[in-house]
């Protein structure tokens, strides 16, 4: 963790200014995407969802790798440390939310384009799979114990998980393959893209990364603080006790 | 003998001790066969309710069993741990020092079994209430379909009905764990079903694909939970 | 080897959610010995035995009990030692002997052992059968008891384990717990019975907010 200069809080000059080139590049984004860029030929103005919608799906998944790696960086006796499990945590936190905002922009880019706000497509389905599922992990990280306990029992989860979304995404792929006509995402995507409309995407999904590092950096920060309260507050309960003993 | 293979051979008896006292429990106090029993077999007749339609429940009834299994697992799951959460036990398994993957196969192998029990009566009920219909060869589908979808079903509920055992809110917690998991269980086990019962006209030929999927997902999860128990249990 | 010792215990510090139970406590208990903590509700003695039993994290200081490292040996400190605590351990719809039998199996015991255990208990004959559902308090207790003989725990940690018997429950039992520390076992026992658990006791401590007070050897 890098040390911070004031115990009590989550910034640092890098955060500071990582946080001010995160909001230039939204403040950025949204200029490009809502006005200069151009409607798109079949889905008109729709298309603009796009630009919010693909880099949320990017960062959520983006976040539950990380938060896959960092369990596993904390099971591996070597590399043990209270870090890796607020880091699987805030990641995990940062990705639920940004799966949340790309299933709703999704669905509402699906109505007006394809008339539906939802087909049984494998991406589609696997994505919801994989929202619930770290709706579960985070639940489960709220349980209470010990940070260790809490690390270890959500550790475990996440690697459940990693294990889990293949095995649905790939049910689901054969369940449509064989039961339904093929799915419509793939008509959809099969749009030929203007230079500034690929250019609008390509910003987007670099300044939604640098919001997720921002957010994880902060919110990372934030549970050791959490967990410090824990212990300060362990001290003074400690030195309570042990006063209570002498009287 | 070898290290490892008296750890096997401990892992076994474990499992086998664990197993045959969660069915002697069942046998007991049969909560099985007096609660969730007759839990599925009204969610069956509701789902007719439902429906309302008799095309439509022949069409649909393979799901419609897996869906009453699934459901009805999170109740035996939850029987299978509050037994053991009830008076201390949980903790007295820790203590013994026997090891966590027997413990977790054993557990899964007694819920597997009462599992498979329930769901031949909802087959059974599937055939009385919605028509359906199997043939010699289907049966033999079905039989290992069943077999391999409890398995996978008893695999994934031991795993979370052990984390979420003695927790706060484990109710509702555990369904939330357990039922995205086993989306390629109901997927799998329907299809699969569907060739059993030959729903519209589909050959028994076809189901056979299904079944790897499952065996697939009981191996995967059965290794798996017997790894990973250890480290959910110790706590 | 100093770490030979059934327990050691060096500022031991453990906690409930964020209240330090166990506040720094220091105690050394020998083999063969049985211990009584003493001291008011509250004080830490069930959670002293928990430590003990491997079931609880040290939060800080160190402890070792036979000889394994609470902080990374947790699990294998599990292996050797009996923890009776509030609750029994039992399994309601199985019979006193197929509790019994149970728990010793975990361990490898022979039916031979688990019959000695029950008998030992004074729960064969009539009672042997009986679900411990039917069971009144005080047998339940002699099955958990019978249970931890048959599991060969070398170290015994009770929790009161003299409520809920009757007279000769108790006599029962403080005749198998001078029996198991002549055998080599050694005992931990927190009790409010402090006349009857006094006379049984080699050694009395106290534990108050969350530390252990030697009171010296009992004749």
């Amino acid at each position: 963790m890098t040390a911070t200069r004031d115990r009590n809080v989550t910034g640092t000059p890098f955060t500071r200014g990582l946080g001010v080139v995160t909001l230039l590049g939204i403040a950025l984004l949204v200029i490009l995407g809502l006005f200069v860029s151009p409607a798109d030929v079949t889905q008109g103005e729709s298309v603009r969802i796009m630009y919010a919608h693909v880099p949320g799906a990017w960062l959520a998944y983006l976040a539950f790798i990380v938060t896959g790696i960092s369990s596993a960086a904390y099971l591996w006796k070597r590399t043990r440390s209270l870090t890796w499990d607020r880091i699987a945590g805030a990641s995990a936190e940062v990705g639920v939310l940004f799966m949340g905002i790309s299933l709703v922009t999704g669905s509402l880019w699906g109505r007006i384009t394809w008339g539906t706000f939802w087909t049984w497509d494998a991406r589609l389905t696997t994505t919801a799979f994989l929202f619930v599922t770290y709706v579960g992990y985070l639940a489960v990280r709220g349980l209470g114990g010990s940070h260790h306990q809490r690390a270890r029992r959500s550790a475990v989860l996440a690697l459940l998980a990693v294990l889990e979304i293949p095995l649905v995404h790939f049910s689901v792929q054969l369940w449509n393959t064989l039961h339904q006509e093929a799915s419509v995402a793939g008509r959809g995507t099969d749009v030929t893209m203007d230079g500034l409309m690929l250019f609008s995407l390509f910003l987007g999904v670099i300044v939604f990364t640098l919001m997720y590092v921002w957010l994880v950096l902060h919110r990372q920060r934030a549970l050791a603080l959490q967990d410090m309260v824990d212990d300060t507050g362990l001290d003074a309960a400690l030195a309570a006790r042990r006063a209570e003993a002498v009287a | 003998m070898s290290e490892t293979r008296r750890a096997f051979a401990s892992v076994r008896a474990t499992a086998r001790l664990i197993a045959v006292k969660d069915l002697r429990i069942e046998r007991r106090g049969r909560v099985l066969t007096n609660q969730v029993l007759p839990f599925a077999l009204i969610v069956m007749v509701m789902f007719a309710f439902a429906l309302d339609s008799d095309a439509v429940l022949e069409r649909v009834a393979p799901g419609l069993v897996w869906l009453a299994t699934l459901f009805s697992t999170l109740f035996v799951i939850a029987r299978s741990f509050a037994v053991e959460s009830a008076d201390g036990a949980l903790d007295q398994l820790r203590t013994t020092g026997a090891p966590s993957a027997g413990i977790f196969l054993g557990k899964a192998l007694a819920l597997m079994i009462q599992l498979l029990a329930l769901v031949a009566v909802l087959v059974l009920a599937a055939v009385v209430l919605y028509r359906a219909d199997i043939s010699w060869q289907g049966g033999v589908l079905l039989v290992t379909t069943a077999v391999a979808a409890t398995c996978g079903l008893a695999a994934v509920g031991t795993l979370y009905g052990g984390l979420s055992a003695g927790a706060k809110g484990r109710e509702t917690l555990l369904p939330l764990l357990v039922l995205p998991v086993v989306a390629p269980v109901l997927i799998g086990a329907t299809r699969a079903t569907e060739s059993a019962f030959g729903t519209n006209g589909i050959a028994v030929g076809e189901g056979w694909p299904w079944l790897v999927l499952l065996v697939v997902f009981a191996v995967l999860f059965s290794v798996t939970g017997a790894i990973a128990f250890g480290s959910l249990l110790d706590e | 080897m100093a770490h030979d010792l059934p327990v050691e215990l060096n500022d031991a510090v453990a906690v409930l959610g964020a209240f330090p139970v166990l506040a720094g406590a220091n105690l050394t208990v020998q083999r063969g010995e049985i211990v009584l903590l003493r001291g008011p509700n509250g004080a830490g003695k069930t959670t002293l035995l928990r430590l003990c039993a491997g079931l609880i994290e040290l939060e800080r200081g160190h402890g070792h009990v036979l000889g394994l490292d609470l902080s990374t040996q947790r699990w294998a400190v599990r292996h050797r030692v009996g923890l009776l605590g509030h609750a029994n351990g039992l399994y309601a719809d199985l019979t006193v002997t197929e509790n019994v039998a149970f728990w010793g199996r975990t361990v490898g015991a022979s039916d031979a052992e688990i019959a000695a255990a029950v008998k030992r208990m004074g729960l064969d004959g009539r009672l042997a059968d009986v679900q411990v559902s039917r069971l009144s308090a005080g047998q339940r207790r002699r099955t958990a008891l019978a249970s931890l003989v048959a599991r060969r725990a070398e170290l015994w940690l009770l929790d009161e384990p003299h409520a809920g018997l009757d007279a000769t429950g108790r006599d029962e039992l403080d005749d198998v717990l001078r029996l198991a520390a002549r055998a080599g076992a050694t005992i931990m026992v927190a009790s409010h019975e402090l006349e009857r658990a006094g006379t049984l006791a080699t050694r009395q401590v106290e534990v108050v907010a969350g530390q252990v007070r030697e009171l010296g050897a009992t004749s």
